[in-house]
């Protein structure tokens, strides 16, 4: 079964010429990922092993920034670098 | 370094691997018969970088092209082609 | 882990087709969340951040602009520009060293086309940030499928003798097309020659703008 990333020749609609400008928050996620990567934290291969196994429900309800979000999440996790706790916790405090 | 296995025009077939998890070669191209275009370099291979190995020794990677009529069914007479970078482990020699 | 989200309205006025009500608000706090454990934690700085932005919203397609006026005005740039990307776009101070930044010169024969069907890969050192349509489902589903009906819709017609090769984009290689020069521009000089080149023509959706 074809994976869900791998979109070569499937059927779509037309292409919508979506041109808005990255908001602040997706440019930060941009970031992020390049400082995270040339920190060696992770490389680019893992992103995209880890974008490609979010679960299909995640992939088709969220936005390309907030995809990369949750993956840039879960490779941090998986390092050990932030915990899921922390980040709730974080999340409740700042309200 | 090891030795390219293909030079430029020759013909190669996609392998269809049976690789679970991160690769790079779409499932559109699986079986398809194109020729060499040029050696792109020698990369790591991402398959093995995506679980935090060095994907070494470094895997040639060559531009392929095909004609879009070998890809799609129905897609027509025309010259039209495509052109993707595929590692060397997943390309084998043709039938000329 | 779950995201938690509920429908907000869209907060940035920005119009995601197809997607309805967009939920930002859960996203964003998210977002901040991380960024300040991984500032506490010594793995960014707020300054990185925000030079690595001022970094990103530098990188405009104006950078391959210039490298295509170069080598339209200049055949020995366009050879070393087919021969090695990465060393023609030094020249003209554009740095691609983190990939193998390649060249696809279109002639009244040969149009190509690119995409990366398998994420996003776009040649942004030299191209700065991808349109939001080119990392959608459409573009990378049809690209490779129907590219003349893809082109049909941005406004592009070939002709049938000409061969429309879609390069897509799956390892480390990034390309720029370099689009044909347009007729009537032979007495413009590289600076004017460099406004007739549109980052769609360098993606290979459009053709070059001819001279007014």
């Amino acid at each position: 079964m074809r994976a869900m990333h791998d979109l070569g020749g499937q059927p779509a609609g037309p292409v919508e010429r979506d041109e808005h400008d990255p908001s602040h928050a997706e440019r930060r996620v941009d970031a992020l990922m390049a400082l995270l990567r040339a920190r060696g934290l992770f490389n680019v291969d893992e992103m995209r092993r880890t974008i490609e196994s979010l679960p299909p429900e995640i992939y088709e309800r969220h936005d390309y920034y907030e995809r990369w979000l949750y993956t840039i999440e879960r490779l941090l996790i998986e390092k050990g670098v932030l915990t899921a706790r922390e980040i709730e916790d974080r999340l409740a405090a700042d309200g | 370094m090891a030795k390219p296995a293909f030079k430029p025009g020759t013909a190669v077939r996609v392998r269809d691997l049976p690789v679970k998890g991160h690769m790079r070669t779409p499932g559109y191209i699986r079986g398809r018969r194109g020729r060499i275009e040029v050696l792109q370099g020698f990369f790591p291979n991402p398959e093995q970088l995506a679980y935090g190995a060095k994907g070494l020794p470094p895997v040639p990677l060559y531009l392929v092209r095909f004609p879009q009529s070998e890809i799609w069914p129905g897609y027509g007479s025309t010259g039209d082609s495509l052109a993707l970078d595929i590692f060397e482990h997943w390309l084998e020699p043709a039938e000329t | 882990m779950t995201h938690d989200h509920h429908h907000d309205d869209d907060a940035h006025g920005h119009v995601h087709p197809g997607k309805g009500d967009h939920p930002t608000h859960a996203w964003e706090r998210r977002e901040a969340a991380i960024r300040s454990l991984l500032i506490e934690k010594g793995l960014v700085t707020a300054e990185e951040i925000r030079r690595k932005i001022e970094e990103w919203e530098q990188k405009t397609p104006a950078d391959g602009a210039r490298i295509v006026a170069r080598a339209w005005s200049d055949p020995a740039y366009e050879a070393r520009l087919l021969a090695d990307a990465n060393a023609a776009a030094l020249e003209l101070g554009i740095d691609s060293s983190a990939v193998k930044l390649v060249a696809l010169k279109n002639t009244p024969r040969l149009h190509h086309l690119v995409v990366c069907t398998l994420c996003s890969c776009y040649p942004r050192t030299v191209l700065g940030l991808p349109p939001a349509w080119y990392k959608a489902k459409a573009y990378r589903s049809r690209a490779v499928s129907e590219p003349r009906r893809v082109l049909a819709e941005f406004g592009t017609v070939l002709p049938p003798e000409v061969e429309l090769r879609v390069v897509d984009s799956t390892a480390d290689c990034r390309y720029l097309v370099l689009p044909l020069r347009p007729a009537g521009s032979e007495s413009l000089d590289e600076a004017a020659l460099a406004t007739l080149v549109t980052r769609d023509s360098m993606i290979g959706v459009a053709l070059a703008t001819a001279p007014a």
